[in-house]
């Protein structure tokens, strides 16, 4: 909301306020201040920029109103003229091409001298002829050989608008010599509006929160005129079909006027405000919004006797039906449907109610007689209508919000008063026709200091209370320490009861000042302390995988089942997912189902910059659950490795690319790490994976998920080097929960390990783990460590054979072992296994 | 053989064998030596071995000698040994120097995510006061991440937030992480809470520098009969003296929340230009970092605490805003492009 700085004073004293100060009060009072524009007003004084400050300032010395006595001719070019000006103190000759100033040209001394911005050498002005606004500097010029040291200025090149068709003319009354800024200066301060202070999307609006901070009082616009037209009783009629639609509806009417420009200090503020004036009779209506904040609809009079067919017109308002039909004033036929207000006639509709009138009523440059429209609409209504038609104005951004019906009256009132004076003709008919079926009751509101001293932490007496919220035009009584609050009467936002009290003291805490509470320490009870298991232990997996050298990455959960079905074969068939009514971007339609696809994309956009990657994600996934609205959000970890094992560097001699094994240590160093028992590798098939690479995780009876190394197929979709690609997605949850909250340690062993070598010959198809647990088994509790430290295939062993060699560690906990006692544990290993497994030891 | 010449023979051997140390430069001139000059056939042994033949009498007087002069071979042994060593470790330490300019051999590095960093930060700030994380989901109904906080549907105070609907009726993408607070209230009445609750929240946004579909929020909640509004600014404020600086000053401005009342916005002076307005701070010198409230009545009521009983406050902030400030981080779409030229550098 742009609230213009001179309009506002017109309802309150500023003197004494800086532009920072008030845009410091008024952002400390809830108002935010976003921008402050200067037209030709001062900026700051340098120091802290509290505020965005935009705008041109006029010098004082260079910028003042001068008096253009003649227009003469221009000797060598027909579209430019010399002026004769006066500055107050002598006459210069002034070189310009303004349009209008033609018809003056060379019809001697004018009779009333126009007054006009004068800018001299050494001004800054905006350069007229440039789009936007550039800065630029006055320099002394000759243009076709005649001598330019300063000129007379357009709205643009002022910073007033955008006008450069002519040089602005300023009032007759405006005194030669001044410094413009002193007769023009103005500021505009762009408020942002919070969707609970609607009544201040107003220029009294902002005065009456002023009037409270600053404790000085607001004067309300004179709304007394002279009514010299017939009485309206019996010239429009009104019928409400559903109050809870319209709660008010009440019109004047003015006759014999006519549209024609308004004051230039009227288009002045309308442009300054954003808006962009028509005439007399239209810029009325919106003065009067901007103004008090209720929003005034303006019928041609005499358009609505013709549909009425010479009679009376009867406005009728209700609900839309369907399939109804309306061309707005921005010329666009719209379909209605029941949600929306209409405003009627015997006719048809008129008006889409609070949103945008009717083409056809709407008032035209030939419009003589206006009925004049002030109500208050259902917000939901408006709101769902402006929804479905993806329609927005003026209007519709204020009844959406609420506007109380007790406005009507003294918009309406100042609508016809403005209507007339600006038009400089009509008769305003006598009285209005109020239909006003439910009377708004402001609500009362019941408060005690020592509730405001619960909320708030400090306490205030009920008087220092109760003056407060008068300052806000709330009606208070103050009996035996308690508070009586009725809601002022232009403001929606108050409710009843416990809520009625909060909203009050939030507007206790605003007046008092934010600043002014003291900042104390909770001294509040705590709650029982608990533990949040689940997040320590992710927090502690994420630690360990960064630890191994792992890059932590977060994606995007939104993403589309195509881009996920990269990592599927195409003959697994659709999936079904969480999926967006209204997503804002081709690419991200669902919510996740494989964290992993998310993290290969990122593996596939960072192949580029280095040559080894190494990444993992932690996060949900969102599997829908038919029967139930929401899906599981099911946490899971993600990870995904390709390239060098270690990076290339001038002392790394080791040049190998990361494998199966990469990854498997890693989460066998992961468990481990984590405490977890019992961890069994199984080889598992999986379309993704190599099917020969692939392998399931799990402890006991829990699979945790499964891994390996990507299918070619599925690799090759994937813009990666032709390194393998290693990715594991595990259920997180389920890994949490097996992480055991205590473990116990070994004691460190008191006697030396025996340590010997054995080679086994099997099967080449014999897993290693069968293997490794047989000698497990056979050695018994004095076999400490069992390490696979070579495997070797080779004609010496025979085709489908391999040798598995170990390292073997004997000890006991209480003696060291001798000769005999190792030599008879290495027996019975390797008796056993060649029993079981048909091993054999290599010689 | 005369009494004389035999003491001038060992003077001789003893002379001979210091003259030959002397000309010993390394570790096997050291041992050629040895065996030269204190070896079974060295001179000063044949000596021992010739007592016999001398005369009884001269005999204790020769071999005393030659003890002396045997000890004085190896005293001298000793010494040139350790001279001999430290000049072949100083020659060796100067042949390993190295270039200590070259590039060392780093450890694999992993790295955490800069969101969950920030989100430890601040975890860790608020658990120092109380304060425990809760975690919910991100999929939520409308009844959670509106109706129940105040928000019914068409209310004005929706503008505020752009929603993602699913296509299921009701069910949407939270807006932020306040649904976490009817969670948290639900599980807890009626125990006083200290509760984070940080989470992703989505909007129906246009992606820019400033603005994500996707961002994480961290939601601070206090319920308890005797919680006020100048708990709500201790509290605020301590978070951000530990986190931006002890002595950052801020400020609350009255704000709008459907879900609180009074309302505020946190400003904490900017740490970058320390007030004096810069392009981080847009020259105003502050920098919006939360929004926060004493809780609503009827959203306390919702959550199952007595309003006329129970006070509360909640306070919500953007740890990715945070980061980007901390580390002047120009566009919040690095957060989940997850380039490694940008996550290495934290
Ligand atoms: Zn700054």
């Amino acid at each position: 909301m742009k609230i213009v700085y001179s309009w506002l004073q017109d309802y309150i004293d500023l003197s004494g306020y800086s532009l920072v100060e008030l845009a410091r009060i008024l952002t400390m009072t809830g108002l935010e201040v976003e921008e402050v524009q200067v037209i030709g007003l001062p900026m700051p004084a340098n120091g802290p920029l509290e505020f965005k400050f935009t705008g041109l300032s006029w010098d004082p010395e260079k910028i003042i109103v001068a008096r253009i006595d003649e227009v003469m001719p221009h000797p060598n070019a027909d579209r430019l003229v010399l002026c004769r000006l006066n500055d107050g103190q002598e006459e210069h000759i002034v070189l310009t091409g303004a349009p209008n100033l033609y018809e003056y040209k060379g019809i001697g001394p004018l009779p009333t001298p126009l007054k006009v911005a004068w800018a001299k050498e050494g001004a800054q002005i905006y350069d007229g002829h440039q789009p936007g606004q550039v800065l630029t500097t006055l320099k002394r010029a000759k243009i076709r050989g005649v001598e330019s040291y300063s000129m007379v200025c357009s709205e643009k090149e002022l910073g007033i608008s955008d006008e450069h068709e002519g040089i602005m003319i300023l009032d007759p009354e405006a005194p030669t010599g001044a410094p413009l800024r002193d007769v023009l200066g103005d500021a505009v301060f762009e408020i942002s509006i919070l969707p609970n202070m609607i009544r201040n999307a107003s220029v009294i609006g902002v005065a009456r929160e002023l009037s409270a901070v600053l404790n000085r009082p607001l004067r309300m616009p004179d709304t007394s005129f002279e009514a010299a037209g017939p009485a309206i009783d019996g010239m429009v009629s009104i019928q409400i079909v559903d109050p809870d639609l319209n709660p008010r509806f009440m019109v004047g009417l003015i006759q014999n006027t006519r549209p024609v420009p308004s004051p230039d200090k009227i288009q002045r503020r309308l442009t300054l405000a954003g808006m962009r004036p028509i005439n007399s009779l239209v810029d009325a209506t919106n003065y009067v919004m901007l103004e008090t904040g209720e929003p005034l609809h303006a019928f041609d009079y005499d358009k609505l006797v013709e549909r009425a067919g010479g009679k009376a017109p009867t406005i009728i308002t209700r609900a839309a039906k369907p399939g109804e039909k309306l061309t707005t004033l921005d010329e666009v036929e719209r379909e209605l449907d029941p949600v929306m207000i209409l405003v009627t006639d015997t006719a048809g509709p008129l008006s889409l109610a609070g949103v945008m009138g009717g083409l056809e009523s709407e008032v035209t440059p030939e419009t003589r007689n206006v009925l004049l429209e002030a109500a208050s609409w259902n917000f939901v209504n408006v709101r769902r209508t402006m929804n479905q038609l993806r329609l927005n104005s003026e209007a519709g951004y204020r009844f959406s919000r609420g506007v109380h019906p007790e406005l009507a009256p003294l918009a309406l009132q100042l609508g016809l008063k403005r209507m007339q004076a600006w038009s400089g003709a009509g008769e305003i008919a006598r009285g209005v026709v109020d239909n006003y079926p439910r009377p708004h009751v402001d609500p009362v509101v019941t408060l005690t200091p020592a509730e405001v001293a619960r909320q708030l932490g400090v306490e205030l007496p009920a008087e220092q209370i109760a003056g407060l919220l008068r300052s806000l035009d709330f009606e208070v009584s103050v009996e035996g320490g308690r508070l009586q609050v009725k809601a002022p009467p232009h403001r929606l936002d108050i409710g009843e009861g416990i809520v009625g009290k909060a909203d009050l003291i939030e507007e206790i805490a605003r007046l008092y000042g934010y600043d002014n509470i003291p900042e104390t320490r909770l001294s509040d009870e705590l709650p029982p302390a608990r533990a949040n298991r689940a997040l320590e232990v992710e927090e502690r997996i994420k630690d360990l995988l960064a630890g191994m050298g792992l890059q932590e990455v977060i994606t995007y959960r939104l993403t589309t089942p195509e881009r996920e079905a990269r990592l599927r074969l195409a003959e697994e068939g659709p999936l079904e997912y969480i999926r967006l009514a209204n997503p804002i971007s081709p690419e991200r339609v669902v919510m996740r189902r494989s964290l992993l696809a998310s993290v290969m994309e990122v593996m596939e956009r960072n192949a580029r910059v280095t040559d080894r990657l190494a990444l993992f994600e932690a996060g949900p996934v969102y599997l829908p659950v038919s029967g139930q609205d929401l899906p599981v959000e099911a946490e899971t970890l993600a990870i995904a490795m390709c390239g060098r094992r270690y990076p290339e560097d001038w002392n790394q001699p080791v040049d190998a690319r990361m494998d199966f094994f990469d990854l498997k240590g890693l989460l066998e160093a992961l468990l481990e790490d984590l405490h977890i028992e019992n961890v069994e590798f199984t080889p598992a098939a999986d379309p993704t994976y190599h099917p020969g690479k692939c392998a399931r995780l799990s402890a006991g009876d829990v699979v945790l998920g499964t891994f390996g190394e990507l299918h070619p197929e599925i690799q090759r979709r994937y813009d990666l080097p032709s390194a393998p690609v290693l990715a594991a997605e595990l259920d997180l949850s389920r890994l949490i929960e097996l992480v055991p909250e205590r473990f116990e340690t070994r004691p460190v062993p008191v006697y030396p390990a025996v340590l010997e070598d054995l080679a086994l010959v099997v099967d080449e198809d014999l897993p290693a783990a069968e293997l490794e647990r047989a000698i497990r088994q056979a050695g018994g509790p004095l076999l400490a460590d069992v390490r696979l430290f070579d495997i070797y295939r080779g004609e010496q062993i025979g085709a489908g054979k391999k040798s598995m060699a170990y390292s073997l560690a004997y000890q006991a906990p209480d003696h060291t072992l001798n000769e005999k006692e190792a030599a008879q544990i290495r027996q019975r290993i390797i008796k056993r296994l060649e029993h079981t497994l048909g091993a054999k030891l290599r010689g | 053989m005369t009494e004389t010449q035999v003491f001038e023979d060992l003077e001789q051997i003893l002379q001979q064998g210091l003259a030959a140390l002397e000309e010993v430069k390394d570790e096997a001139g050291l041992q050629a030596w040895r065996t030269a000059h204190l070896g079974r056939s060295a001179p000063v042994m044949q000596m021992f071995s010739r007592l016999p033949q001398l005369p009884k009498e001269l005999r204790p007087q020769v071999g005393q000698r030659a003890n002396q002069v045997k000890q004085a071979l190896e005293a001298a042994l000793a010494e040139r040994g350790e001279q001999v060593r430290a000049a072949s470790l100083q020659q060796k330490l100067a042949s390993e120097r190295v270039d200590v300019t070259l590039p060392g051999r780093q450890p694999l590095r992993g790295r955490l995510h800069p969101e969950t960093q920030v989100l430890r930060r601040i975890f860790a700030v608020f658990e120092e006061m109380g304060f425990q994380v809760f975690r919910s989901r991100d999929v939520e109904t409308d009844e959670y991440n509106f109706e129940l906080l105040n928000i019914p549907a068409y209310h004005p105070a929706r503008d505020m937030w752009d929603t993602f609907y699913t296509t299921r009726p009701g069910v949407l993408l939270r807006t932020h992480t306040s649904p976490g607070q009817i969670h948290v209230m639900r599980a807890s009445a009626p125990e006083p809470i200290r509760a984070i609750l940080p989470g992703m929240c989505y909007r129906y946004e246009q992606v820019s520098a400033r603005h994500e579909t996707q961002f994480y929020q961290v939601e601070v909640l206090a319920v308890g009969k005797n919680i006020t509004f100048g708990d709500l600014k201790g509290t605020v404020n301590g978070f951000a003296r530990r986190m931006f600086g002890q002595n950052v000053r801020t400020r609350l401005r009255p704000s709008y929340f459907p879900f609180t009342e009074p309302s505020a916005e946190m400003d904490v002076e900017c740490f970058v230009c320390g007030g004096k307005g810069c392009p981080v701070c847009k020259g105003s010198g502050w920098l919006e970092i939360m929004g926060c409230g004493m809780m609503h009545p009827t959203v306390l009521r919702n959550g199952g605490y007595d309003p006329e009983v129970y006070s509360g406050f909640a306070a919500g902030m953007g740890p990715e805003r945070i980061s980007m400030l901390q580390s002047r981080i120009e566009d919040i779409r690095y957060f989940w492009a997850n380039d490694l030229r940008f996550l290495e550098q934290f």
